[in-house]
């Protein structure tokens, strides 16, 4: 996967204004990680240090959350972030071939993100949408009842 | 305006009221639109909507953007009210059809009975709606539609009433927690109304992870008040006045609307300090959950709100003796807190007269998979999975043969076509090796292997074990490495005895529910579906055709008539033929994906 990241001082800055914003609250310190997630799109080794220092928390325990739930990114992700729904209702519908459609077509495992930044590609374990599987998000916007074949027409909108 | 009593809530039922016979004078048409609603094209059909009216100055129609009802397999779906009353339900729109209803229905006063949706069908009249009645009916971003239809009354009772009189309500009426386990609900308030502490906590558990499960968010999507008012009747009962809704950041949707409802509900001190100018305070906050399956686990919710990783602990104790913080904390699912202002309000006995002998009131479930109506459906316990399936559901789709329906998610089981009459209830379903579960229910139809079925439910649950324990840790790899060998023709005999060992194992030693039940699949499927299993490790052959290594394809001369579509839809160019003449399907070229199974009309193509 490539790391690009955003110019250090501002990944800082915008780090201690979440911390500052949340009172250096070790209570809130889930909801400060999911705040800069929100805001840099990722967590860089930076904003995990300064969370530990500012809200006096061990930094083996942030990365111990950043690890533990899916939903945090430890790595720039793509422009836009597809997610393939692999729940049982899409997945009896077929959700594996969306999947591998999309692997194929960018060269891109779950996980990865294309080298040229484009798509972040993923899977997850339910999007809510059972009734009109199988479903793929594309920066949140819920595409459903898929074929492999509308693949190529529903991401080729997005550059 | 603040509401102080009873009298004040009545009163602004009234002022509602008015409002609501004004605009039922006019024509009012609803855009239905929960997450599934604009993922199908709801947004396009409003929008279309308010063009035509505005092009065509129809000023007098009114349009609302609810929630979804349920139907989910019409979407995208409106509906038109007359003034008169009637209600004329329309599905599978496209913008162009949106313009023909309103140049024939709202101009023309003529129904399109291309395009309407007739409602007498059992998906809609064999349900029993409760916790799911406002669902589509009230705009969920309007505190007042709630109230309107006697939104807060349960709440208003229940401060008038002492606390264990409203613990002995709930006892009474039987309720059993919805999230699957289906504990009896009043039972635990009463241990931690029992515990003695200066601080107690309500939790709302609306991390909703079963994959095929999503009634919790159409609840909270629908009515999110009835969720908060229940809240509130449960803190008032065990005597907490902090609550906290711990939902799935995966529905943004419903985090609106649910910060929404709380903002407005404390504007009119329905939340907050002295409560309908009681002494009674009692606030809500909400937790984003960060994806995690493990957090619907109680203790392992817990201590993620204690903004850890979200690993469990064992019980007891309890949480509703040592839970958040250390404090005395009861956890409810949302479908459990939805029915409480509905107890409260028209009584214990009006409440479980419906329901089986062990299982009281109502279940709303998420019916998907190869069905061909899929939706949210509220049904009285005790129904058979057969009226399920069959009746509202309307059998498989495509006119292919039922196999299974999977109940419970991963940590339930499949149930085979000879159990379908059985009722649902908590312990009938437990007799066959499956579990009610929070709502999910996926319909399999043959084209669906077991083992490969199994399989997917222990990768998922290998996939989100916390990793603690080491029945959990070690035994889902090592079930799962079994399975595979069976699904590529590896596989011996007693392959399955050891499976059932190391699920036994996992079951009687695992640290949470997540371990302990993760194995029920493979167990249900063995159980069910031994034949199928024998199949894969005797014959080497997948009777569904789904596991690549132990099937091939191959055209069937006699029913081939050579329309040569099967040929155009193959992506690797192995199928040759003349037209009108039987194909033939050349195995080196082969990659199985199935697409000429598929597609082929005449069944002519076979999997062997």
């Amino acid at each position: 996967m490539q790391q690009v990241a955003a110019p250090l001082e501002d990944e800082r800055a915008k780090t201690l204004e979440i911390i500052e914003n949340n009172n250096h609250d070790p209570k809130r310190l889930v909801k400060i990680l999911q705040e800069i997630q929100a805001e840099l799109g990722y967590v860089p080794e930076i904003a995990q240090r300064l969370t530990a220092k500012k809200t006096n928390t061990p930094a083996s325990q942030i990365y111990g959350i950043l690890s533990f739930y899916n939903f945090f990114r430890l790595f720039p992700p793509g422009r836009h972030s597809v997610n393939v729904c692999l729940g049982t209702a899409c997945y009896v519908k077929g959700a594996e071939n969306i999947l591998k459609e999309i692997s194929s077509r960018y060269e891109l495992e779950p996980g990865q993100t294309t080298n040229d930044r484009r798509f972040s590609l993923d899977f997850v374990r339910c999007v809510g949408c059972c009734a009109i599987g199988p479903v793929m998000t594309v920066n949140g916007k819920v595409y459903g009842k898929m074929k492999p074949e509308e693949v190529k027409d529903v991401l080729g909108e997005y550059k | 305006m603040t509401i102080k009593s009873t009298n004040d809530l009545f009163a602004l039922k009234g002022k509602i009221e008015k409002e609501k016979f004004e605009l039922s004078q006019k024509t009012q048409v609803i855009v239905y639109q929960g997450t599934c609603g604009y993922a199908s094209g709801a947004k396009g059909v409003l929008d279309t909507l308010n063009t035509e009216l505005h092009e065509r100055n129809l000023k007098d129609i009114v349009v609302l953007e609810h929630s979804c009802m349920g139907c989910c397999y019409i979407e995208p779906y409106i509906s038109v009210t007359e003034p008169e009353g009637i209600s004329t339900l329309y599905g599978y729109l496209t913008p162009e059809k949106v313009t023909q209803i309103v140049e024939t229905h709202l101009m023309g006063g003529e129904i399109v009975q291309e395009y309407m949706v007739d409602i007498n069908t059992p998906f809609f009249s064999r349900q029993e709606k409760r916790i799911t009645e406002l669902l589509g009916k009230i705009d969920p971003f309007k505190i007042e539609d709630y109230i309107f239809y006697d939104g807060y009354q349960g709440l208003s009772k229940t401060l008038g009433m002492k606390q264990v009189d409203v613990i002995e309500k709930i006892k009474r009426s039987g309720l059993r927690g919805r999230g699957g386990a289906g504990f009896p609900t009043g039972v635990k308030w009463n241990f931690a109304y029992n515990t003695e502490s200066n601080q107690k906590y309500m939790v709302c558990n609306a991390d909703e992870g079963d994959p095929g499960a999503y009634m919790n968010r159409a609840e909270l999507e629908g009515n999110p008040h009835a969720v908060l008012e229940g809240m509130a009747i449960g803190g008032y009962a065990i005597g907490a006045n902090k609550g906290y809704i711990y939902v799935r950041a995966e529905y943004p949707l419903a985090v609106d609307i649910l910060n929404e409802a709380i903002s407005q509900a404390k504007e009119y001190g329905l939340l907050g300090n002295g409560i309908l100018g009681t002494s009674f305070d009692f606030d809500i906050e909400i937790f984003l959950g960060s994806g995690a399956f493990v957090c619907g686990e109680e203790t392992a919710l817990l201590a993620s709100l204690e903004q850890k990783r979200g690993n469990p602990r064992p019980r007891p104790p309890f949480p509703a003796v040592e839970g958040l913080f250390g404090k005395p904390t009861v956890i409810n699912n949302v479908g459990t807190l939805a029915n409480l202002p509905l107890i409260m309000c028209k009584g214990a006995e009006w409440w479980n007269s419906i329901g089986s002998e062990t299982t009281k009131g109502t279940k709303v479930f998420s019916l998907t998979g190869q069905i061909a109506r899929t939706g949210l459906i509220e049904v009285p316990m005790g129904i058979s999975l057969n009226e399920v399936v069959f009746d509202l559901g309307g059998g498989i789709a495509g006119g292919k043969k039922f196999k299974a329906v999977q109940l419970g998610g991963p940590s339930g089981g499949c149930v085979p076509a000879e159990h379908l009459d059985i009722p649902i209830d908590y312990e009938s379903l437990q007799d066959i090796g499956c579990i009610m579960g929070s709502g999910a229910m996926v319909v399999l139809n043959q084209d669906a292997c077991m083992v490969d079925t199994a399989r997917f439910f222990l990768e998922f649950d290998a996939d989100e074990s916390c990793g603690q324990c080491l029945p959990c840790r070690r035994g889902l790899p090592l079930m799962i490495e079994i399975l595979k060998r069976i699904s590529e023709g590896n596989g011996e005999i007693k392959d399955i005895e050891t499976l059932e060992d190391i699920a036994t194992f996992m079951q009687k030693t695992s640290l949470c529910a997540l371990g302990q039940t993760a194995a029920s699949p493979t167990l249900s499927t063995i159980r069910h579906f031994r034949k199928e299993y024998e199949a894969h490790i005797i014959e080497k052959k997948c009777p569904a055709g789904v596991c690549k290594d132990l099937f091939h394809y191959e055209v069937d001369e006699e029913l081939c008539n050579g329309c040569h579509l099967c040929a155009l839809k193959c992506p690797e160019e192995a199928i040759t033929g003349e037209k009108k003449e039987p194909h033939h399907i050349d195995q080196d070229k082969c990659i199985k994906c199935g697409n000429c199974y598929h597609a082929c009309k005449f069944d002519a193509v076979l999997i062997k």
